[in-house]
């Protein structure tokens, strides 16, 4: 029973995102949804480095090297798009205008706390960037990622060990094999099992927390 | 008449002190004032605090700064990226101090050093191990803490038009940190792409006023910055 790949856990999540909302994605999968969202539904996309309204990669031989998303990686823009300073753009995600940001993590807890940005307590080189503005500003924080380590430990959890990137700010997970809320109060309930055939048993079996039903 | 053009890159680093707080905008290599930061090299200053997003790459640069041994501390908020191992190299041989910031709090911090604001309370970093040692509130039933302003002596900056008052306009993303880093320097230093004509650049179009701005310098960066 396979999970859904990389393309499938962001055309999962793109499938959420209504018309109209302001939408800043992290490095990694997150950025990839942003090929999921059909060109005719209006979806903003913000960069924090100042862009509103960013668009797909150039075409090959049209790149512009003044026009990076937050990854550094060469974007385009939309017609209805702009530019702005870091502390606008940053007044934009911690002012709480961007109506959802999607990030990567390390590890999900069950009261919503995320670790996405450093691997230990002496990581030799730590670096934060945009993540705690995002997960501590944003009007919405939904978590793309692996259900499990690559050694098969869980990565939704009671307690997060790795350094905190913010308290309590994660409302849904998805991963390679479900869409999971945090309900405060209750902490994860699952919404939906997207690897084909397998059971809830299976699924609470790779979860490092308990899994609520609605049911 | 004013005029707060100069001829060269020397001439527009004169006066940077040992011991001086340098702010270097841009992200990545986009608006970042290559030809400044190498001249600084020549300038000599030493015993620098760099404040910057990043941590420099390969070895030119704020990466060549730091291996000559210029830099004490750097303030930045990802100072990993690909080809950062001199950065590397020298933080965990104890030979740079380190001070890691959230990237809204990094622009915030010096936005309101250049708005005459000591201090500001945020949520961003709270619970987290970023907020050790630093004062803590509620407001409205949420966990801030307290960031102080970062105000520089030097701030180092790319624009794409200037004029001989210093106002300026930046090209695209590479805006990003350099408006807040005009801001909140004693002394801010503009190498520029194009310099226009006083009344050229459409006042409802300038970014940064002139106010901000001591000196310009025109460098012309060829490509792919053309």
């Amino acid at each position: 029973m396979a999970g859904v790949t990389r393309q499938g856990m962001a055309a999962r999540v793109a499938r959420d995102i209504p018309e109209g909302w302001f939408v800043n994605l992290g490095i990694g999968i997150p950025t990839m949804v942003a090929d999921h969202v059909p060109v005719e539904r209006e979806v903003i996309l913000h960069s924090e480095n100042g862009i509103l309204g960013m668009g797909p990669a150039p075409e090959p031989g049209k790149g512009n090297a003044w026009l990076v998303n937050a990854g550094k990686q060469q974007v385009t823009l939309r017609p209805g798009g702009s530019f702005f300073h870091h502390a606008d753009s940053f007044g934009m995600i911690r002012g709480g205008h961007i109506d959802l940001c999607v990030l990567g993590a390390f590890e999900v807890a069950s009261n919503g706390d995320i670790a996405n940005w450093a691997t230990s307590e002496n990581d030799s080189a730590p670096a934060v960037g945009g993540a705690m503005d995002l997960a501590a500003g944003a009007k919405r924080l939904w978590v793309v990622m692996d259900h499990t380590t690559k050694d098969g430990r869980p990565k939704l959890v009671e307690s997060c060990g790795y350094p905190l990137t913010a308290p309590g700010a994660v409302q849904r997970v998805y991963t390679n094999l479900a869409v999971v809320d945090v309900v405060q109060g209750r902490g994860f309930v699952l919404r939906e099992i997207l690897a084909e055939g397998m059971s809830f048993a299976e699924l609470q079996a790779q979860t490092g927390a308990v899994l609520h039903t609605d049911a | 008449m004013i005029n707060k053009i100069v001829q060269s890159i020397a001439e527009s680093l004169e006066g940077v002190k040992d011991g001086a707080t340098v702010l270097m905008g841009g992200f990545g290599a986009v608006g970042q004032p290559d030809e400044l930061i190498e001249g600084l090299l020549e300038q000599g200053a030493r015993d620098l605090t760099v404040v910057a997003n990043n941590a420099g790459a390969g070895k030119v640069g704020l990466a060549r700064l730091m291996m000559e041994g210029r830099v004490r501390k750097i303030i930045c908020s990802f100072p990993r990226s690909a080809g950062s191992t001199v950065f590397e190299e020298l933080y965990r041989a104890g030979k740079l101090e380190l001070e890691i910031v959230p990237q809204g709090t990094l622009a915030e911090r010096m936005r309101a050093a250049g708005a005459g604001i000591p201090a500001f309370f945020t949520p961003t970093g709270a619970g987290t191990k970023l907020a050790q040692g630093k004062e803590s509130r509620v407001f409205n039933g949420r966990e801030h803490i307290l960031e102080h302003a970062l105000p520089g002596d030097v701030a180092l900056i790319e624009a794409w038009q200037a004029d001989r008052w210093g106002n300026l306009t930046y090209r695209e993303s590479g805006r990003n940190f350099n408006p807040v880093m005009a801001m909140a320097a004693t002394l801010t230093v503009a190498q520029t792409h194009h310099i226009l004509d006083l009344g050229e650049i459409s006042p409802d179009h300038v970014h940064t006023p002139g106010i901000f701005v001591q000196r310009v310098v025109q460098v012309e960066r060829g490509a792919p910055w053309v």
